[in-house]
């Protein structure tokens, strides 16, 4: 479904270093009984961000007041796991626009593009100088201007290049889906279709 | 002649469209849809106001959330019935074939479809499920996709992707002793790391795969996404054509012989080019288990786990943090750890040839005290099968409890949940924090060791008990 538009996006980062993290940690399947898209954001990273009882662990970086944002910076071979999209269904509620790692896993790159989260992927090199200017000084600023595809820290000014395809860029930029694409060629799909 | 790896045969075969600079429009021959993760892909239609474009192309079955007790009874978790009510109601509305709770194909979609044929060499075939890639054991190109690509399956027919890079694993040699494919799997996935195929889609080849059943190729095929594989294939020869002869949806009479005579075409060429390629011994490979929250922290059963020589930074930070979570020390035997639970079931390791393997290992012995010992048919076909062939009466009497079909203790979304804190031998296909219940700690491997652990109550090698 639409989604907003993503062109230039400044914003605080809120950092996760932990490696490998799943979906299943973004969001635990017993949250995944909605009918509807709404509302995941409630129980983004649960059981981290959760103890048993429901009280906030003090020790999670949700939970630290210091840290807020509209972009996330996580660690290598983030989103690895299940399919689902309510993984980004939850980052997106909560208020990411824009997730940051050195390494993401594929389904889940896919369904951040699918629903406007904009996943940027930047050197180990880069991500760790993020990581060490956002724990020195929470308010750090960071710039991720989609148009020039560059991702910037805003304190120094080092900035990087990242990877998108000129269609996803365009779809992101106009907040379009893959649907509208599809939707528009559907007598050649139905051509296609009839061959098989 | 351009030498085409088998992946390429079938992707080019289903690209109806390249966009410039961006993704193919490639062309599904089957989806597979569950409660879970289409209802709202559903609602999107009806937003935009579009149907489903060839509802005969779409097969429904829910899994991933139903109990497995009472199943002829009203779900009693709310939410769990009204996801299961909505897949019900969007099927009627639009014509897709359901099998239901309760009916003589009920089970997990990743089981089901192979068992009805659905499931054919040179298809393309997605389900909103990552571990879709099971269908790729029949030399098909099968994946997970989110709920935005099922919509777009539901509408169009087709979704917008880019081709992955391709990658060959090779596994020669003689399997030993107690060695089954979920070992094979869980070595490769050991060696090359949970995102070490990340950005692949591979093949796996060499006599040690093609001397393996139909079911044990799915076991290997399942577990190709927790290496970061979109999927994983295998070509299909007469193992295949033996298993898919006479199934509910294979071609019969002619047709069959104009199927067999392409699906023999489906190989990769002699001279095609991967991106990558590994070759392992299977002689190397033995009985296998994890020790921590991703399914490439795995080791031998007879092995201790790893110390942090070497580690640093956040890669070390992340292995302590995941060995704390277990309850384990780096550098210690992972033999002889208490369990609680074992759980054999799951589209990974969930079929006949599974339960099979579990029953002839226990036949005659009992489980240890300390474990609780869950075993769930991954359909009611396999159901079916266990009962006639006399596998329940063994299972029941070693102290087994066996439920009905679905996901389960798998992903934990009904009530098969292991408490916080306990252990659980698994055949299933992950074991991130907190999968199989908030808490849980859970080891994967093979149902033979699992059937060995229920047994002795406590981590063994099951070649030290046979």
């Amino acid at each position: 479904m639409p989604y907003d538009k993503f062109n230039l996006l400044k914003s605080t980062v809120v950092p996760l270093s932990s490696e490998n993290v799943d979906t299943d940690q973004i969001i635990p399947a017993r949250f995944l009984k909605a009918t509807e898209r709404e509302g995941f954001g409630d129980n983004l990273f649960r059981d981290w961000r959760y103890d048993s009882e429901g009280q906030p662990k003090k020790d999670f970086v949700l939970n630290d007041p210091t840290y807020s944002g509209k972009i996330l910076l996580a660690g290598k071979n983030f989103g690895s796991g299940s399919s689902r999209e309510h993984a980004v269904w939850a980052l997106y509620d909560y208020g990411f626009r824009c997730v940051v790692s050195s390494f993401f896993a594929d389904i889940f790159k896919n369904n951040c593009l699918n629903i406007g989260v904009l996943p940027v992927t930047i050197s180990p090199e880069f991500a760790e100088t993020l990581f060490q200017a956002v724990e020195a000084d929470p308010n750090t600023q960071v710039t991720v201007d989609l148009d020039k595809q560059t991702i910037t820290l805003l304190s120094t000014g080092q900035s990087e290049q990242f990877d998108i395809n000129i269609y996803k860029k365009e779809n992101m930029k106009n907040g379009f889906d893959d649907i509208d694409y599809l939707l528009n060629i559907k007598v050649e799909i139905e051509e296609f279709a009839s061959k098989r | 002649m351009e030498k085409k790896t088998l992946f390429d045969k079938i992707w080019d075969a289903h690209v109806v469209r390249s966009v410039p600079d961006g993704p193919d429009v490639f062309f599904i021959d089957k989806h597979f849809i569950h409660e879970v993760t289409s209802p709202v892909a559903f609602l999107n239609l009806e937003k935009r106001g579009i149907g489903v474009l060839y509802p005969e192309r779409t097969i429904a079955t829910p899994d991933h959330n139903v109990p497995t007790v009472d199943q002829d009874k009203t779900i009693k978790d709310k939410l769990s019935r009204m996801q299961v009510e909505k897949l019900r109601e969007n099927c009627k509305k639009y014509g897709i074939e359901l099998h239901d709770l309760g009916s003589a194909h009920h089970g997990i979609v990743h089981v089901i479809g192979p068992e009805l044929g659905v499931t054919q060499p040179g298809m393309t075939i997605v389900c909103g499920d990552s571990h879709t890639s099971t269908h790729g054991a029949f030399g098909a190109i099968a994946f997970g996709i989110g709920t935005s690509e099922v919509e777009m399956v539901l509408a169009t027919q087709c979704i917008m992707q880019t081709k992955a890079k391709k990658m060959r694993i090779t596994v020669d040699g003689e399997l030993g002793r107690g060695v089954t494919s979920k070992d094979i799997i869980l070595y490769i996935i050991s060696k090359i790391s949970a995102a070490g195929a990340t950005g692949y889609f591979v093949e796996y080849a060499g006599s040690a795969i093609q001397k393996l059943s139909m079911e044990a190729r799915m076991t290997i095929c399942n577990m190709s996404i927790e290496m970061g594989a979109r999927g994983g294939l295998i070509a299909p020869d007469e193992t295949t054509f033996n298993y898919l002869k006479g199934k509910q949806y294979t071609p019969k009479g002619a047709d069959w012989e104009k199927a067999l005579t392409y699906w023999k075409t489906l190989k990769t060429d002699e001279g095609a080019v991967f991106d990558k390629e590994y070759h392992f011994d299977g002689n190397d490979i033995e009985p296998m288990i994890t020790y921590g929250t991703n399914p490439g922290m795995g080791i031998k059963v007879k092995d201790s786990i790893p110390t942090t020589e070497g580690m640093e930074g956040s890669n070390k930070a992340s292995f302590m943090k995941s060995l704390d979570y277990m309850g384990f020390a780096p550098g210690e035997p992972i033999k002889g750890k208490k369990v609680d639970y074992v759980f054999v079931g799951s589209c990974t390791n969930g079929r006949i040839e599974d339960i099979r393997a579990v029953a002839g290992f226990v036949k005659g012995r009992q489980k240890a005290s300390n474990i609780t010992a869950w075993i769930v048919p991954g359909s009611r076909e396999v159901e079916k099968m266990a009962h006639e062939e006399g596998l329940v009466k063994i299972l029941e009497a070693a102290g087994f409890e066996l439920r009905q079909p679905g996901c389960s203790a798998c992903l934990a979304m009904n009530d098969d949940k292991i408490p916080a804190g306990k252990y659980a031998v698994s055949t299933s296909n992950r074991n991130f924090e907190g999968r199989q219940g908030p808490g849980a700690r859970t080891l994967l491997a093979s149902p033979l060791t699992v059937a060995a652990v229920a047994v002795t109550g406590e981590i063994t090698d099951p070649r030290d008990v046979f």
